[in-house]
């Protein structure tokens, strides 16, 4: 497939190349069309968010209400931080300009004056990449007041995180945004009514809000036709682990997960097989190597195979690795940055570390395999955002795909008494 | 106290946004990259800047990991950890810089040279192992890679 995203152009970066290259086009196109037509393109191409919940798009746009005397907002969530996922970083550093080229067209379509590019705090270079393209955007009139003699003024900031995982779920980012902790919202109120500042806002992934520009130039039937039907267009799909190549692949939706290892991550290094596979960032359900034969990465898909597009961070793992301490460093993650407002995460994620600590060390229990489960169970679902169902899918999959992995590590030794579970410190 | 440049930076800073708090993030990273880190006489200062109870400014600090409350080493090493970069050998990286330095993650070595950091995933897994140093990623680490990288800081 032609790469759209991260085009293989040298310098595709600097607005000169962009525009040599037809960039800023689809903006022109965009302002001489109806906002609510661009909407409608964007809605009938069935572009699905690219920040792990597959929403759709053009759906999302609609919510926005045509009727308010209060300002609206754009946020793009550049805070990119699930393990495993790797590809927004790769736009701000080679197409920040359809970043920025996106980000208008959205604004427009909705009638947004302000759009605010979040991008977490360890990407301080990349801000600054995107910096420089956004001044260079400003300083030929595609953002700013009255963009290309339109009548349409619309300004992006860009706001820079300080390192908090949990600032990438939408109404957390919010928070951060209006300087506090990023403590997600409970909803409803959605973003479309009460945002930020109270204000109806919308929010898109970096990666999503580059499809807009392609979606307009090229006609929403084009776009469609790319790759799966009911998840179409182009992804970047990053590839790590036990892989001869690892990187960020643009393909097609519908790419089978065989060929992304094989074909474009080079296989695995000494060609043993693969023994496990996250598909879409550490929050999505672990598969088993043999499982993810005919599996694509679509939504549909692998859906029914037992996991999730997510960000489609695909993380290899081959046959001598020790998925136990894979399992327990993903709990360490979800407990380091679980925010601490609902106490079955903030408890939760501490227990399940703890205890996937001893299957590490040898000192597990048997029981401790339902254990496990039983905590895993009670923070899914419990919490105010995704962050606890994060951190119980991929214990809850581990076990019913690997409960062997566990049993070879429970203790040899006679059981003792001791409190059901650990106390987080 | 923010320099008279840095100070003008801020107020250019809370501009951008229509409530002063949502400057707080952004004037805590000038506070920080003036000082190196920052403290609790600065974030009072930055409380009575943009208008904040300290207890606020206190709570945003201590909740983003990249806010330093405490003096650091004159150079920060951040190891990742996370699973993709675990998986391609992050533990000799982390021990081969406990060894170069001398400290365990979350330490500052006594002459003030490193302070070392184990940190969750930098979005760098396609170069993993990795580690970073202010603002600088360093990727596809071997343990001689390394420690060629921190003889190369005086």
């Amino acid at each position: 497939m032609e790469r759209y995203i991260l085009p293989e152009i040298p310098n595709y970066h600097t607005l000169e190349v962009y525009e040599q290259h037809g960039g800023y086009g689809a903006l022109k196109k965009a302002l001489g069309m109806k906002p609510e037509e661009v909407t409608d393109e964007v809605k009938k191409s069935d572009l699905r968010g690219r920040g792990g919940a597959c929403f759709p798009t053009g759906l999302k746009w609609t919510f926005m209400p045509k009727q308010t005397t209060k300002p609206k907002y754009l946020c793009v969530n550049g805070d990119e931080s699930e393990p495993g996922t790797f590809k927004d970083r790769q736009i701000f550093e080679l197409n920040p300009h359809m970043l920025i080229e996106g980000t208008v067209i959205a604004c427009y379509a909705m009638g947004i004056m302000t759009a605010y590019i979040y991008i977490r705090g360890e990407y301080g270079k990349w801000v600054k990449l995107v910096q420089k393209a956004l001044d260079d955007a400003y300083a030929k009139n595609y953002v700013g007041q009255n963009i290309l003699s339109s009548g349409f003024s619309t300004n992006i900031v860009l706001h820079k995180g300080a390192g908090a995982y949990i600032c990438g779920e939408e109404s957390a980012l919010m928070n951060s945004l209006e300087g506090q902790r990023g403590y997600p919202r409970v909803k409803p109120p959605f973003p479309a009514q009460n945002g930020v500042w109270g204000c109806p806002t919308t929010i898109n992934n970096v990666e999503t809000i580059c499809n807009a520009p392609l979606i307009i130039n090229k006609g929403w039937e084009w776009y469609s036709k790319i790759g799966a039907p009911k998840h179409p267009g182009p992804i970047l799909v990053g590839i790590s682990g036990h892989v001869n190549k690892p990187g960020v692949y643009e393909v097609a939706t519908g790419e089978l997960l065989t060929d992304l290892i094989y074909r474009y991550a080079g296989g695995i290094p000494g060609d043993k097989k693969i023994k496990a596979l996250i598909p879409g960032g550490s929050s999505t359900m672990i598969l088993r190597g043999e499982s993810i034969e005919g599996v694509r990465m679509d939504a549909d898909s692998l859906k029914t195979a037992g996991s999730s597009v997510g960000t489609a961070g695909m993380i290899v793992m081959d046959e001598d690795t020790d998925l136990i301490r894979v399992v327990a460093r993903i709990a360490k993650f979800y407990y380091h940055e679980s925010c601490g407002q609902c106490t079955p995460c903030r408890e939760g994620t501490g227990w399940l570390w703890k205890i996937l600590k001893r299957f590490e060390t040898g000192t597990a229990q048997e029981t401790d395999i339902d254990l496990l489960m039983d905590i895993a169970n009670n923070i899914e679902g419990n919490t105010i955002c995704a962050l606890g169902d994060a951190a119980a899918w991929p214990v809850q999959s581990m076990i019913r795909r690997f409960r062997d992995e566990f049993e070879k590590r429970v203790s040899k030794a006679p059981s003792v008494t001791r409190t059901a579970v650990p106390v987080a410190s | 106290m923010l320099t008279e440049e840095n100070l003008a930076k801020a107020e250019e800073i809370r501009k951008r946004y229509p409530v002063a708090q949502a400057a707080l993030l952004p004037v805590l990273w000038i506070a920080q990259e003036q000082e190196g880190w920052i403290s609790e006489e600065m974030m009072r200062y930055v409380g009575k800047l943009l208008d904040l109870p300290f207890g606020h400014v206190l709570g945003v600090v201590t909740f983003y990991s990249m806010y330093n409350s405490k003096k650091l080493g004159k150079y920060h090493i951040e190891v990742c950890t996370n699973v993709s970069c675990m998986l391609r050998g992050s533990d000799k990286i982390l021990e081969t810089i406990e060894h170069r330095c001398g400290v365990k993650p979350g330490q500052t070595s006594a002459d003030g040279k490193w302070t070392v950091s184990e940190v969750e995933c930098m979005g760098a897994c396609g170069g993993a192992p990795m580690l970073s140093i202010g603002e600088e990623y360093y990727e596809d680490l071997t343990p001689e890679k390394t420690e060629k990288i921190l003889s190369s800081l005086k």
